[in-house]
């Protein structure tokens, strides 16, 4: 754990510039950052201090707020041992984020999802066709104003006479 | 330990050297113990479906043991499991591969109702879409319950009628 405190120290006092907010969450670095900056902080986290595992990008719904949408992403050290997110707003007319794919391969996929289940665009991302949905299914399931029984058969149902 | 005289051959009664049946009934009893199941395995409910066609429990003494991994071999579709909407037409054209006679039997309940998936992503129960013979509630059923539904199923195959040429023979 050693290691791994100082290096969310350094981590906090050399990008705490280019953060709006910075705190621990759950024994977790949270930094709030522009969508701007997404793409210059990862790659600093990932060439300076070794976060070099791509965990997950997903996002948080809040219909109230605006910007309505947080897009959240989780780094990993295999080296240290230690996690950090980074979290960063945008709106519901313009869900648009720089993709990470040319830093961290495996992003790839994670965007994709992330996409069908709440339709942020991440730009530069040439795939993002349906991963765990398919072609033709309207709408974005894991928003919060999706109905929650509202489906979208691709058999059609069968006429059950009683 | 002496000497033995050679055991005579059984005198050949006339007992039991022909019996009469119905049709539908003969047939009905020998479909009732050769079910070929084509296990259509998509989750939780697996780990049941094994434990009940292994060696404990043992689906083989009803003759519904060897799963045929095609569905043009067999006859009793055991969906098992969540079936999601993305997985739909597959369960509908395995269902369509199958040769007549063929059964359908839902393996718990997510494959009977949707279970407590009633969302954007689970089909709620297979009989939206292909007709089902059985329902087997649980989440998972025990192995009773499946042994007590392949009983059933059987009855009710017993009692059916067994069309071999045209649908009045
Ligand atoms: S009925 Fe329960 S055990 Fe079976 S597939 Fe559904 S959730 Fe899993």
């Amino acid at each position: 754990m050693g290691t791994g405190e100082n290096l969310l120290e350094r981590v906090q006092a050399s990008l705490g510039a280019q953060a709006l907010e910075t705190g621990m969450a759950h024994g977790i670095l949270v930094l709030q950052i522009t969508a701007e900056s997404l793409v210059p902080v990862a790659g600093r986290l990932k060439q300076e201090f070794g976060f070099d595992l791509f965990l997950d990008v997903t996002a948080t719904d809040w219909p109230q707020r605006r910007p309505r949408f947080d897009v959240v992403y989780h780094f990993y050290s295999a080296r240290d041992f230690v996690r950090v997110r980074l979290k960063t707003q945008v709106e519901e007319t313009d869900p648009t984020v720089d993709t990470l794919v040319p830093l961290y391969g495996s992003a790839r996929y994670m965007e994709r999802e992330c996409h069908e289940m709440y339709g942020i665009r991440f730009r530069g991302n040439d795939d993002l066709r349906p991963l765990l949905l398919y072609e033709g299914f309207v709408g974005h399931p894991l928003r919060k104003d999706y109905p929650k029984q509202r489906e979208q058969p691709l058999v059609p149902y069968r006429d059950v006479k009683p | 330990m002496s000497a033995t005289t050679p055991v005579p051959r059984q005198q050949k009664s006339a007992a039991f050297e022909y019996l009469t049946t119905r049709k539908d009934e003969f047939v009905g009893w020998a479909r009732k113990f050769s079910l070929f199941p084509y296990p259509f395995v998509t989750a939780c409910c697996a780990m049941e479906f094994m434990s009940v066609s292994s060696t404990l429990y043992d689906t083989d003494r009803f003759g519904a043991a060897l799963p045929r991994f095609t569905p043009r071999q067999s006859d009793l579709l055991m969906v098992v499991g969540t079936v999601s909407h993305k997985q739909a037409p597959i369960l509908r054209k395995v269902y369509e591969q199958m040769c007549e006679p063929k059964w359908v039997i839902a393996f718990g309940v997510c494959a009977t109702s949707g279970g407590f998936y009633q969302n954007y992503a689970a089909l709620p129960g297979i009989d939206k879409i292909i007709p089902v013979d059985l329902y087997i509630p649980g989440c998972p059923p025990r192995p009773e319950m499946v042994i007590d539904g392949i009983m059933k199923l059987q009855d009710k195959i017993a009692g059916e009628r067994h069309p071999i040429i045209n649908q009045d023979f």
